[in-house]
């Protein structure tokens, strides 16, 4: 667990009264139970064992934005296409499908992935965040906030994925250098040309999210 | 009594100021649901077979396989045996089943037979296009060139060319469309057309054109490529009908999406320029061709801005090739002329050892009616990018260079047309004193919906939030297509007309309740009061309350009484770039533009697309092109990975400067979305060629190609 993690709490959590901490315990529970559960064989492999899924529908469960959700898909299905076809969270975005553009760009237990190149069953057990996670009471989050007041989106397709890429790079680093929002938000692509703008609302962001996490930084 | 005109400097509310965009919130949220995002109960998925022959018949085309497996819906021959096939990726059969899987496993069980043909792909060495691919050539000539080049001091002779790129829009082209009953279609297209892009459907499935409702609230980039329903929405709508009206979700995967579904002409051209010794150009001539696949391409403007030139001959030829076809790529013709003619243009002036911007401002009146405007621009962006002091003769390498890094400056000059589409807009003032503006158009992401709130919020006297802008639909009033940079002066028009006559309405049923007459009112500051004295007023909500309960709705139009738009633009850009000779990698140190649009909208979304058409630029300027392998007629570059766009990383300091205030605001809002996307290629090429002392002949400048350049001049050296 990276110490990024222990900075944001989960809100879904909170509201339960688990403790951040707990909360990802039993997530980490639930990784190998589904999964050995619905798989149809388990073979051995290099002295332990492996379930096979497929190449029929299994029965998944997903933990997304803080709550279980359930979907059946064949083993090949990406968590991309079950978040959008499945599960109707369409806030990230297909574009390439292989790794390129970033507009798929979901969290992974705090870390920014390429969820068109996740598989559903993989992403079991994994704590998965989406851009819609974000907004909280009607307020965006400063991330959110400082790309509309930057003009960082046009006709905004590859937005909801720089938005949690950016977010990820924050989170890590809260005071980027040039070099880092190079390299974190790298992997992420726009053809209407916001570069501009999300330069802007990386530094905006920057400085609203040490405000709002001033006081829970030492707890 | 209000009128229609644009209110002076000095009494705007909201027009020309700063305004994030209306719909920013829903897009950085995730909420904002695009056409691709739409999920229908029972919904399936289409797929299409794609030819993978650039150029062969179909022989015979087996789809029984496909149709007996379970979850396909509908299986439908496109393009049967006898079907000529004319670029790869050519629409063959089209299927619906439950998911995308089972559909991809489908697609996969139908048998093709085909008979190969030969093919062409690449048209840039057009001594290898055979004359059957070659279409007639146009001509055209002015003055005596022969005369011209025989009297001139200077002369020099370039060949420029830019490659096809592909439009690559981030959400491809595609729909979910479905039957509602046998009779309606509803349709949700990703189009620049909401208004009319069901027509053609209609026509195709023999319904009224009434029958068929199309909705989209939000479309990921169209950049010119999405006016029309497309083969596959047609094909689809056909799909969802066989399989009983179900709605089937169709969207081009990525492969697709580049390969047939939009480019850019390739434009290629081998140009002889003269000057006297004092600067003055005296002749252009130009031998130029290129290609938008097998249909017919028209010649970009040579020479492009600099029209006045005395002597100009010009021919230009298309080449068919089996590529799949172009489209309108924003600013169609426009940055391939400008690279061609602002390239030849700087290689004369290094030859006369000139500073290219005091050539360009010497020759400015060679350029037309907006000859003072570019000079304008040219003192304004040589200011920002620090001209006098940053650039060096051709090849010396400016401030800052090193033995293996070369710095270099490079300008160009542009123009546009942008005059307003034809456009209905409906203003509705309700008797709670909500305002609605509704109206059939689309926001592409240059901010068409805070534009109308700011129009009808200004003409009202309200603030931006008293507006509700409701667009996206067929059954609205019907606006133009956004193409052509015509969009912000119809609308803008439209809705100006529409909010002021809708305001003279409410003027006259609030005027005998306050003594006075309708011409005597004014709406400031949320108020309707006497004009000039604010004593006699009422609030905006105690004046529509008088309307009882009959809202006013007023059609406001374009065209309309008063011109309220017009068109022509003219921008300057200047590119500083790095140029390392060792890597042929080019690097982007700073890129400045000044451009004028007349009266500015909203002028932080006006900005975003100036800044958005440069980033683009960067991007067709060094990355961009579609790779054709003349082996196997295919692309090879049909993903995003090999066809590559610009990255954060890669675009360097940016900076823009909107020409505003007097001798443009009475122009009225002028198209802006193509202008500023005509320069890069032309201003980055010269920069390069100022760095390196040598001329990159063809974009995109990929580092083989800037090595190449460079061997070249070493061995001629
Ligand atoms: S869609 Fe996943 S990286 Fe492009
Ligand atoms: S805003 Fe359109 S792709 Fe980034």
């Amino acid at each position: 667990m990276s110490s990024s993690d222990e900075r944001h709490d989960n809100p879904q959590a909170d509201q339960a009264g688990v403790s951040r901490r707990n909360f990802l315990k039993g997530t980490s529970v639930a990784l190998t139970v589904p999964l050995i559960a619905q798989s149809e064989k388990v073979v051995k492999a290099a002295g332990a064992d492996v379930p096979v899924y497929g190449p029929d529908k299994v029965n998944i469960t997903l933990t997304v934005n803080g709550a279980a959700k359930t979907a059946s898909v064949e083993p090949r299905v990406t968590l991309l296409d079950t978040l959008r076809n499945e599960l109707d969270t369409t806030g990230a975005k297909r574009v390439c499908d292989r790794a390129t553009c970033g507009a798929c760009t979901v969290l992974m237990d705090g870390k920014p992935v390429y969820s068109c190149t996740v598989l559903a069953i993989e992403a079991q057990g994994h704590k998965i965040e989406t851009v819609e996670s974000l907004e909280q009471n009607g307020k965006l989050h400063p991330v959110q906030q400082a790309f509309w007041d930057n003009d960082a989106q046009q006709c905004g397709f590859c937005t909801p994925g720089f938005v949690m890429a950016c977010k990820a790079l924050l989170d890590e680093h809260p005071t980027p250098t040039d070099e880092q929002i190079k390299l974190g938000l790298g992997g992420n692509l726009c053809r209407c040309g916001t570069y501009h703008g999300i330069k802007g609302a990386v530094a905006q962001a920057s400085a609203g999210m040490k405000k709002l996490k001033g006081g829970k930084r030492n707890g | 009594m209000a009128e229609y005109k644009w209110p002076e400097e000095g009494k705007r509310q909201h027009l020309g100021k700063r305004i994030s965009r209306l719909d920013g919130p829903v897009k950085v949220s995730g909420k904002a649901k695009y056409s691709y995002d739409i999920n229908r109960p029972g919904m399936l998925f289409g797929k299409i077979l794609r030819s993978p022959h650039a150029h062969a018949k179909v022989v015979s085309i087996d789809i029984s396989a496909a149709e007996k497996m379970p979850g396909v819906k509908a299986v439908k021959i496109i393009n049967g045996p006898g079907f000529e096939i004319q670029w790869a990726g050519q629409e063959l059969v089209a299927l619906a089943a439950v998911d995308e899987p089972t559909a991809e496993d489908a697609l996969r069980a139908i048998k093709v037979q085909y008979e190969k043909l030969p093919h062409l792909v690449n048209e840039a060495d057009l001594s290898k296009v055979p004359a059957s691919n070659l279409r007639p050539a146009s001509t055209n000539a002015t003055g005596d060139v022969a005369k011209a080049f025989q009297e001139a001091d200077v002369v020099v002779e370039g060949f420029y060319g830019n490659d096809v790129i592909t439009h690559c829009c981030l959400e491809s082209h595609g729909l979910v469309t479905e039957w509602t009953d046998s009779n309606n279609v509803m349709i949700h297209p990703s189009t620049q057309s909401v208004s009319t892009v069901h027509n053609d459907l209609a026509r195709e499935l023999k319904l009224p054109a009434g029958n068929i409702h199309t909705h989209m609230d939000h479309i990921g980039g169209g950049f010119g490529s999405k006016f029309q329903i497309d083969l596959w929405g047609i094909e689809m709508t056909k799909v969802s009908q066989m399989a009983g009206g179900k709605p089937v979700k169709y969207f081009l995967d990525r492969d697709a999406e580049v390969m047939i579904a939009g480019s850019r002409p390739s434009a290629y051209a081998k140009v002889k320029v003269a000057a006297k010794k004092d600067g003055t150009i005296t002749a252009w001539e130009s031998d130029a061709w290129g290609s938008g696949g097998m249909g017919n391409i028209g010649s970009p403007p040579y020479p492009y801005v600099w029209t006045r030139i005395p002597n100009i001959k010009t021919k230009f030829q298309a080449v068919n090739t089996n590529v799949g076809p172009q489209r309108a790529w924003r600013a169609p013709n426009h940055p391939q002329a400008a690279l061609i003619t602002m390239g030849a243009l700087e290689d004369l002036a290094a030859e006369l050892k000139m500073d290219p911007l005091e050539f360009f401002l010497k020759n400015i009146e060679l350029t037309g009616v907006r000859a003072n405007t570019y000079r304008d621009e040219l003192l304004k962006a040589a200011e920002m990018i620090e001209w006098k002091k940053n650039w060096r003769q051709r090849g010396e390498g400016g401030p800052g260079s090193t033995k293996t890094v070369k710095r270099g400056l490079g300008l160009s000059i542009h123009t546009w047309g942008g005059q307003p589409h034809n456009s209905d807009c409906d203003v509705i003032i309700n008797p709670d004193g909500s305002v609605e503006v509704k109206m059939g158009t689309q926001d592409l992401g240059v901010g068409t919906r805070t534009a109308l709130a700011i129009v009808a919020a200004e003409s009202l006297g309200l603030p931006l939030n008293a507006i509700k802008v409701t667009i996206g639909d067929n059954r609205l009033p019907v606006s133009g297509a956004s193409g052509g940079s015509t969009t912000i002066g119809g609308i803008s028009s439209s809705t100006r007309r529409g909010s002021i006559d809708a305001l003279n309405t409410l003027f006259e049923k609030v005027a005998p309740a306050m003594n006075t007459t309708p011409d005597k009112l004014e709406a400031v500051g949320g108020k309707i009061q006497v004009i000039g004295d604010a004593t006699k007023s009422l609030t905006w909500k105690q004046a529509c309350a008088k309307l009882g309960t009959q809202p006013i709705t007023a059609r406001g139009k374009q065209p309309g009484k008063e011109q309220l738009a017009s068109a022509g633009v003219g921008g300057v850009q200047m590119a500083d770039v790095s140029v390392d000779i060792e890597t042929g990698i080019v690097k982007m140190n700073k890129f400045v533009a000044v451009q004028d649009c007349g009266l500015i909208i909203d002028l932080k979304t006006a900005e975003s697309q100036v800044f958005g058409a440069m980033i683009m630029g960067v991007t067709y300027s060094l990355y961009e092109e579609k790779v054709m392998d003349d082996q196997t007629g295919r692309m090879l570059n049909a993903n995003m990975e090999f066809y590559r766009l610009a990255g954060l990383r890669d675009i360097g300091e940016f900076q823009v400067h909107m020409m505003t205030g007097k001798g443009y605001d009475e122009r009225g809002p002028i198209g802006l979305g193509e202008p500023p996307t005509n320069s890069p290629g032309a201003a980055i090429a010269n920069a390069v060629a100022n760095a390196i002392g040598v001329r990159v002949s063809t974009l995109p400048l990929t580092p083989d190609r800037v090595l190449a350049a460079l061997a070249k001049k070493g061995g001629k050296g």
